[in-house]
């Protein structure tokens, strides 16, 4: 390639130039899509209320998951605080707060499988009862699939803050985690509101 | 503007004689929007006239502009770097708002001048003495059912001429319609626009053919192999036509003796399970009611005229005329394939 | 206010030694590459390889359509032609190429180094891929090679029911739902990237408003991308669920709704159609005013434009559902919604107008191709505001008038700046320029049969032809139309034969380009063609949204009137 000429644009501003973080931008896109996946199966869930032919029915089965919804809500406090801890370098804080985070979590997974074993052994609610048993398990499985995600992600950054190999240098990443992780709550509790409060 | 003003309704009414210069022969387009005959086919010409009117006059302005401004303003030297550069205009608020304005202004007329026509249709009052018909699309053929009048029929649709609305000899043609599996639609352009069969829901539409005829169409919305074959034939009958059609049609089938053969050959066939023959053991409702059958002009969903030829050749074989029709080949032999021609081409 | 020769350039001057490289190392640098400029071109070739393949179908389905009772293939081949050509073009050729485009451009339009994720970017490219090649292989998937295969024979739109397990036995549905998760999945990623690289990697003084037009318009689609894909992602799982796991998400038997699918369906599918055309508006917004040699009119005009189109369209999906019965208010409303979107993408068609007026036009190939998306586009508009109209449309929808229309827009607008672009930024992308004696072949040969194609296609429709049938009875007196649409196909292909020759030829034989080809003012002409791998030697810093302009006229620099 031989020599070539383009012009060079000088620097001639003064002023800081700061512009927002990628990792956050990207987790916002991230939750918008997700959100707008969330949405459309509310809507099916919202849209098929009191169609199904058969089968039981919401009021019939459903119960308020009030210990799963109150330890879900709180791991987004303790998340946040993982991530306050962070921020001010205190290693062994963020490790404690993150495992409560999963533990929490997982509190909530053993809660909802609990409820589907009930659902689906004395109730006789599956996927393939009915309209409800079609959209309840979709949109709880999704979210469920979730939060998952959410604590595999969890496990692994309390697996390298025990380890001793998170600093505050990665507290930025740990907060794109926790906006994730708020999102999923978020979601829980449109979910909690439509299916449990005003859905039965 | 209310749509009963005076300015409203001569405008409108000027609007029909003058897209009524632009209807066409039907006879070499039988399907074609722009011959209307029927009042939903004509409200949505006349509205496509002041659509494409207002459109054409938009194209006239906006491309003559375009096609002044590249020959105006073409450069026409080959050197690109030498010449000294035109003035830079960044911009005018004026012009900006001048044409934000006046084509919302346009897109509100026109949105206005639509709305009054899909409520006329829509939510047009039915009359009392309006005919009742229920079609249930199938993979691919239509059903036709008159409840009030106990006539189940298929692929040929017979309704009463309809004088011009409000000249007191109106009967239009109440259309209720549902699908049996996927989705289709119907689509007769000369009578009206179209409206989807879809299953699990009920939709309605209606026709009032003004003159005498048969009218053409075929089902819009794609529903399988066979969409292209799934052809509709609407017969607008003088009154006295029509009741005879009826008549005909409330009988049970015919029981032509040099058909006994025939007869036997479909009752003890597995053609029963699919058909229906009134007042015989035939009951099925999976395929088209064979009652009448020979009263019909076509066969196989108006894919081909209904010939004792035709007959055979579908029954021996369906995927000849429509190949992935549901009705699978019969696998009969021959002398018993002629026997069942002989007894459909006698169900008048 | 003579144009002044650009400063030199502060590069690297060390000759660069070029070794002798296998061509396996070549290939694992291409497989590997996380740079947004090979995988901007990795996308743009294999949209290139798809236009060609649904190309094929959409002549394989013309032969079929020329006479009425016609024999050359089966119904049950030209259904599943039909689907993988309306497939194939919207998810592997028009999304891959306008996303590789924007991969390309935005970086160096910005004056960044890269993307904001290129790992993303990379995975995003592979599993999009990988959908397509999927998609592709349901052909051979299924019954075998011999007449049949598993090909998707639904419709582009897949309506339910006719996508149930009873209704769609085999797996040719799952191929089409398969391959859709995963480009999906690769469009989401990269959106996200554009989104995050157009937000926080700016060069100084880049502010939003000072950002090309093109960067503008990538952004909403980006934006507008998120919301419009996921609504099919979860209609698609749904569709999964109900054929794999018995499911009723869609099941009329179970009481389930039909329209729920078209809704999610055309809640996707009418943005879509935007996320297509919007980057499109982009390469016009970039290449009409360096060819009229001015500054495009109504810069914040433009961008308020384009996003009151985002928000707008996702409020007029179901114009593609006027004939379903959604009831005299609901057809009402969406009436009004398709009407008033006209006002900002009239808007747009004015300022190019006004960009062109008072200009210096010249007319080479890229701007032939820029000059007739601005008939076309019109055209196009126009013919959408008939159809908007629902009386109107209780006649013309689900009718080749609509087919006519779409394709006057993927084809007469996207397909015709995607051209443009090509010959715009081909020579950024190679160091060569295309032969512009042959792109007037092309240019010309695709015009007329373009035209002769979709013009004449409106006609059937207002004559009562129904979308989606592999044959029709001779006596509707659509076969004289239907051979002139045919024969226009033959033009086009040739047309498109040319510009891949072209294409192919140009990169070993093409005039030498220079950073710098048709005197433009955007960050990309700045830096050498092909660019470094890096982009810029230095950071640029910006005061104005051309600074090319500034610095080749210092005495009257855009800044002052920004």
């Amino acid at each position: 390639m031989s020599l070539s000429e383009a012009a060079v644009i000088p620097h001639s501003s003064n002023e800081p130039w700061k512009l927002p973080s990628r990792g956050v931008v990207g987790m916002v896109c991230l939750i918008i899509a997700e959100a707008a996946i969330f949405i459309i199966f509310v809507v099916a869930y919202v849209f098929y209320l009191g169609k199904s032919l058969t089968g039981p029915m919401p009021r019939d089965v459903l119960e308020l998951p009030v210990v799963s919804t109150i330890c879900l809500l709180s791991s987004s406090i303790t998340v946040h605080m993982a991530v306050h801890t962070l921020q001010h370098g205190k290693r062994s804080a963020c490790s404690l707060w993150l495992a409560l985070t999963v533990l929490l979590g997982s509190i909530f997974l053993a809660g909802t499988a609990r409820e589907w074993y009930q659902l689906i052994y004395h109730d006789g609610l599956t996927l393939q009862t009915n309209l409800f048993g079609t959209t309840f398990y979709s949109l709880v499985g999704l979210h469920a699939t979730h939060v998952v995600v959410g604590l595999f992600l969890l496990s692994l950054a309390l697996l390298f803050s025990l380890r001793g190999q998170v600093t505050t240098t990665h507290a930025a990443r740990l907060e794109v985690l926790s906006l994730y992780w708020h999102f999923v709550d978020g979601v829980w509790v449109v979910v909690f509101l439509v299916v449990y409060v005003f859905g039965r | 503007m209310s749509a009963t003003s005076p300015i409203y309704i001569s405008a409108s009414q000027g609007w029909s004689s003058l897209a009524a210069l632009f209807q066409q022969a039907p006879s070499s387009a039988p399907t074609s929007i722009f011959s209307p005959a029927g009042t939903p086919a004509h409200s949505a010409f006349t509205l496509s006239m002041l659509v494409l009117s207002i459109t054409l006059a938009i194209f006239l302005v906006v491309a003559g502009l375009l096609l002044y401004v590249l020959l105006r303003y073409r450069h026409r030297s080959s050197a690109m770097l030498s010449v000294q550069e035109p003035a830079q205009i960044y911009g005018s608020n004026q012009i900006e708002l001048s044409w934000t304005v006046i084509p919302a202004l346009i897109a509100v007329v026109l949105f206005l001048a639509t709305a009054r026509v899909i409520f006329s249709t829509e939510s047009a009052p039915k009359p009392v003495n309006a005919l009742d018909v229920t079609v249930i699309g199938h993979q691919f053929w239509w059903e036709y059912r008159y409840p009030k009048l106990g006539v189940v029929t298929a692929n040929e649709l017979h309704v009463p001429v309809s004088g011009p609305s409000g000249a007191g000899q109106s009967i239009p043609t109440y259309l209720t319609m549902s699908s049996a599996d996927t989705d289709h639609s119907f689509w007769v352009p000369r009578l009206a626009g179209k409206t989807d069969l879809i299953p699990n829901k009920v939709n309605t539409m209606w026709i009032d053919p003004q003159a005498p005829g048969l009218y053409l169409g075929q089902c819009a919305q794609y529903c399988g192999t066979q969409h292209a074959k799934m052809l509709l034939r609407v017969y607008a009958d003088t009154p006295a036509e029509f009741a005879a059609w009826i008549a005909r049609q409330q009988k049970p089938a015919a029981e032509d003796q040099t058909a006994a053969e025939g007869r036997a050959v479909f009752q003890h066939n597995a053609c029963i399970n699919c058909h229906t023959v009134a007042g015989t053991v035939a009951t099925g409702r999976f395929g088209p009611d064979l009652t009448h059958v020979a009263s019909r002009d076509t066969i196989a969903s108006g894919a081909v005229p209904n010939t004792a030829a035709n007959i055979r050749a579908f029954v021996n074989n369906p995927a000849y005329f429509k190949p992935g029709a549901l009705m699978p080949p019969m696998h009969l032999n021959d002398h018993d394939l002629d026997a069942v021609t002989t007894y459909l081409t006698t169900l008048k | 206010m003579a144009t002044q020769t650009p400063t030199q350039a502060v590069l690297d001057k060390t000759a660069q030694s070029k070794p002798r490289r296998l061509w396996l190392d070549t290939v694992h640098e291409w497989l590997t590459t996380v740079d947004h400029k090979k995988i901007g071109q990795m996308y743009i070739g294999y949209a290139l390889v798809f236009l060609l393949v649904a190309g094929l179908e959409a002549l394989l389905m013309r032969i079929q359509l020329a006479i009425p009772n016609n024999t050359f293939v089966s119904p049950q081949v030209f259904n599943r032609l039909f689907t993988m050509h309306g497939t194939t073009m919207v998810f592997f050729v028009g999304m891959p190429i306008l996303f590789g485009f924007g991969n390309y451009l935005i970086p160096l339009m910005i004056g960044a180094r890269d993307m904001a994720f290129p790992r993303l970017n990379a995975f995003s490219f592979w599993i999009s891929a990988f959908g397509g090649i999927l998609l592709y292989f349901s052909y051979l998937g299924g019954d075998g090679l011999y007449g049949a295969g598993s090909a998707p024979d639904v419709g582009w739109f897949a309506y339910a029911p006719l996508t149930a397990r009873v209704f769609s036995p085999g797996h040719s549905t799952d191929y089409w739902t398969l391959s859709l998760l995963l480009s999906g999945i690769g469009t989401i990623g990269t959106a996200l990237n554009i989104v995050a690289t157009t937000i926080c990697m700016r060069c100084p003084g880049m502010k939003l408003n000072k950002m090309p037009l093109l960067v503008w318009l990538y952004l909403v689609t980006s934006l507008m991308v998120f919301v419009a894909v996921s609504p099919l992602t979860a209609a698609q799982i749904m569709l999964l669920l109900d054929r794999y796991l018995g499911s009723h998400f869609f099941d009329t038997q179970a009481g389930g709704s039909a329209l729920l699918w078209m809704h999610f369906f055309w809640i996707f599918g009418h943005p879509e159609v935007y996320i297509l055309v919007l980057p499109a508006f982009g390469f016009a917004s970039e290449i009409i005013p360096v060819f009229s040699r001015k500054a495009i009119f109504g810069y914040p005009a433009m961008v308020a434009a384009t996003i009151g189109i985002g928000f707008i369209s996702l409020s007029v999906w179901a114009h593609h559902m006027f004939t379903v019965g959604l009831g005299a208010w609901g057809n009402t409303f969406f009436t009004f919604a398709t009407m008033i979107i006209s006002v900002p993408t009239g808007i747009k068609i004015f300022n190019w107008l006004a960009t062109l007026w008072g200009g210096r036009i010249h007319l080479v190939v890229p701007m032939l191709f820029a000059v007739g998306f601005l008939f076309q586009f019109l055209i196009a508009g126009l013919t959408g505001i008939m159809l908007s109209a629902a009386p109107f449309d209780w006649q013309l929808g689900n009718s080749y008038f609509v087919v006519a229309h779409f394709h006057y827009v993927l084809v007469g607008a996207i397909l015709f700046m995607i051209f443009a672009a090509s010959y715009y930024w081909y020579p950024k992308m190679t160091g060569r320029m295309m032969s512009e004696k042959l792109g007037k072949w092309h240019f010309w040969l695709f015009l007329i049969g373009f035209h002769l194609t979709f013009d004449f296609m409106h006609i059937p429709g207002i004559l009562g032809m129904p979308r989606r049938i592999y044959t029709y009875e001779a006596d509707r007196g659509w076969m004289i139309l239907n051979m002139i649409v045919s024969s226009g196909a033959v033009f086009q292909t040739i047309g498109s034969l040319i510009f891949v020759y072209n294409l192919i030829r140009s990169y070993f034989n093409g005039e030498i380009a220079g950073p710098d080809p048709w005197d433009a003012w955007t960050l990309e002409w700045t830096t050498t063609s092909p660019p470094p791998v890096y982009n810029f030697a230095t950071t640029p810093s910006v005061e104005s949204r051309r600074p090319l302009w500034d610095l080749k006229h210092p005495e009257d620099p855009d800044s002052s009137y920004e």
